[in-house]
């Protein structure tokens, strides 16, 4: 049990590369926290600096009130399970959890009870004897954890531990993963590029770009009020729409005698919140006019892919996530508008979302 | 289709028949020729079938030597063999092991350096610096002993890039969690590295056994006593006669058990090797 601290780290690689720069963020004791990120962020070398596999480069790196920068791994009570489980191939499932213990003296009976209980919980009580090549991906993935639960650590580490699993299976082990951090209330930060997984588990969300924190915050809040575009458009799937906005009609109807807004670049609105309807918006809400170009059926919902009939085009953070011009409309059901068919879809006025138009700021309606 | 398929399968078969035929011949008539007596063997018509004086051949190339004196027996010469390809192969797979976890793990200056010299010494075979390795075995007193036989042919770089190569296939995560588990140095290399290593090691003795057993000319060079002479350089010896007839039957049944061996490692290790192969998973 234990809070940790970042105080202003930092880490440069000897080849002058800046992969973390300069990062200050609190962790409170028996919290979940999950940095989310693209790849090539920084995140994973974040936690790799808060286990102690790199060196921190300057600022401190804080585990229960102690600076563990200059120490060993082994010696900062933390656990770490890794992406690729890195199980010892050729120790039993017993021994792969038993090693820790047994490298740090502890008498064998302790031992053994500890092990027996990680196995009862994750249930892999009857596997005990089997090598990891003999067990599934999901198996292999419990037996990582319980290598981490029978050390009990102060820290629990993840590193993008269910990437390797299939899609089904992921969706299990996070509801496991989370009930167990739950019960065992061990402080825990956990890394992903997934960001279904980054707001499910999280108690605080840290969303990195380009070695530096975006945003942290509870991941409903993060949602609700992204910080800059970047967050808006990694957090949420489909991503947000994101239109630049000119000195066009779509500014016109929201802005009214808004200073703030007449001064905002960038507009957002989450697909979910846009509506199809015949009316125009009422109210300082927005309607965008749209042909309808693609329909995608998930069953319980549907994605309507429409391009705006304006100049003015939909610009996307992450280059990949929205082609420009376009914008994505999520309706319950399956009843959706005939592709080629001129819609009309509108958000109400507290559903809008204005940044600076470098997207690095929000600003308030 | 078929009848195109049946005419190649006859044909590499008669060719791989053939190349057995030609590498299996000469030992089929080492091994007859070791079971007839001497008359038989040197009168120029080499019988096909074996003949009955097999239990007297073997038994007095093993226990006592050919008539002439100072013969030593096949038993000795097969003991020393045995010492010494021991010694390289067993030798060859600690320092190996050992120099190549220095140069894939630790970070320490001139590590790239320490790896090239090693390298380089794959172009230094016995032979070309046998004249230095003589004197500095000379030296060091070690003419006519057995670690005077191995030590020169333990050091080389084979074994050394064998085990850094299959190190550096180990993922850097199985370091870092021993890292995390409170394993230092020492209980890596002993606790994961050497199990997983089991195949390597296998494969490494097997080629290093046989290279050493196969040894002639260094044996030849650095022992002068019979008693310390290796199988492969007495065959040569029992050949090589002044006046009399060779004892080709006693130098067949030599060449027979000097083959004995090698052959029983490879079969011996090949089992591990495969057991091994199925057993680990990097």
């Amino acid at each position: 049990m234990a809070n940790v601290s970042l105080r202003n780290v930092r880490k440069t690689y000897p080849g002058g590369f800046e992969a973390i720069k300069g990062i200050d963020f609190d962790i409170g004791d028996g919290q979940f926290c999950v940095l989310v990120g693209p790849s090539g962020c920084g995140k994973s070398t974040l936690l790799r600096m808060v286990a102690g596999l790199e060196t921190v480069t300057s600022g401190e790196v804080d585990i229960g009130g102690r600076v563990v920068n200059e120490i060993e791994p082994a010696d900062r009570d933390i656990a770490m399970v890794f992406q690729n489980y890195a199980l010892y191939p050729h120790m039993s499932v017993y021994n792969n959890m038993a090693y820790g213990l047994r490298n740090r003296g502890m008498p064998k009976p302790e031992i053994d009870t500890r092990v027996r209980e990680a196995a009862q919980t994750l249930e892999l009580a009857g596997m005990l004897d089997r090598k990891p090549r003999q067990l599934s991906g999901g198996q292999r993935q419990r037996v990582a954890m319980g290598r981490a639960i029978v050390r009990q650590p102060k820290v629990f580490l993840f590193d993008e531990p269910l990437s390797n699993l299939d899609a089904k299976l992921r969706v299990a082990m996070r509801v496991e993963i989370r009930k167990l951090q739950r019960r065992l209330k061990t402080t825990s930060i956990y890394v992903t590029h997934d960001q279904l997984e980054a707001m499910t588990l999280a108690d605080i969300l840290v969303v990195m770009n380009g070695g530096q924190v975006e945003q942290i915050g509870s991941p409903l809040d993060i949602y609700r009020k992204p910080a800059t575009t970047f967050v808006a458009s990694f957090i949420g799937a489909p991503p947000m729409n994101l239109i630049k906005l000119g000195g066009d009609e779509i500014r016109a109807q929201f802005a009214g005698d808004s200073r703030s807004a007449a001064d905002a670049g960038i507009l957002g609105v989450r697909p979910e919140d846009l509506t199809i309807s015949g009316a125009a918006a009422t109210d300082g809400g927005i309607t965008l006019n749209l042909t309808v170009e693609a329909i995608e059926r998930v069953g319980a919902e549907t994605f309507v892919y429409g391009t705006r009939a304006r100049a003015e085009k939909a610009v996307s953070a992450t280059p990949g996530e929205l082609p420009e011009g376009e914008v994505i409309v999520r309706i319950p059901g399956q009843d959706a508008p005939a592709i080629g068919a001129s819609i009309r879809a509108t958000a109400s006025r507290d559903k809008l979302h204005l940044f600076s138009a470098n997207g690095r700021n929000r600003i308030d309606i | 289709m078929v009848e195109h398929r049946r005419w190649n399968d006859i044909l590499a078969y008669a060719i791989l028949t053939f190349g057995v035929f030609i590498v299996v011949f000469p030992v089929y008539v080492a091994l007859i020729a070791s079971t007839h007596d001497a008359a038989t063997v040197v009168n120029g018509n080499m019988p096909m079938l074996p003949g009955s004086h097999t239990l007297e051949n073997y038994y007095r190339a093993i226990f006592i030597g050919g008539s002439r004196a100072s013969r030593e027996p096949v038993g000795h010469m097969l003991m020393n063999s045995f010492v010494m390809a021991m010694g390289i192969a067993l030798g060859k797979i600690v320092i190996s092991i050992l120099s190549a976890y220095a140069v894939v793990y630790f970070r320490f200056p001139f590590r790239q350096t320490a790896f090239w010299i090693i390298f380089v010494t794959l172009m230094l075979p016995v032979e070309v610096r046998i004249y230095p390795t003589y004197k500095v075995i000379a030296d060091l007193k070690m003419l006519d002993t057995y670690a005077g036989l191995i030590l020169p042919l333990i050091a080389s770089a084979t074994g050394t890039l064998l085990f850094r190569q299959f190190f550096m296939t180990i993922p850097d995560e199985l370091l870092e969690a021993s890292r995390i588990d409170g394993a230092g140095p020492f209980r890596f290399f002993k606790d994961t590295l050497l199990p997983l290593s089991v195949t390597t090691m296998a494969a490494l003795f097997v080629i290093q056994f046989i290279y050493g057993w196969n040894q002639y000319l260094w044996p030849l060079l650095i022992t002068t006593q019979e008693s310390m002479q290796t199988i492969v350089t007495g065959i040569k010896k029992m050949l090589t006669t002044t006046d009399e007839l060779a004892e080709w039957q006693l130098a067949m049944a030599t060449a027979i058990l000097a083959m004995v061996p090698p052959v029983a490692v490879v079969v011996f290790m090949q089992r591990l090797f495969v057991r091994g192969l199925v057993e680990t998973e990097k």
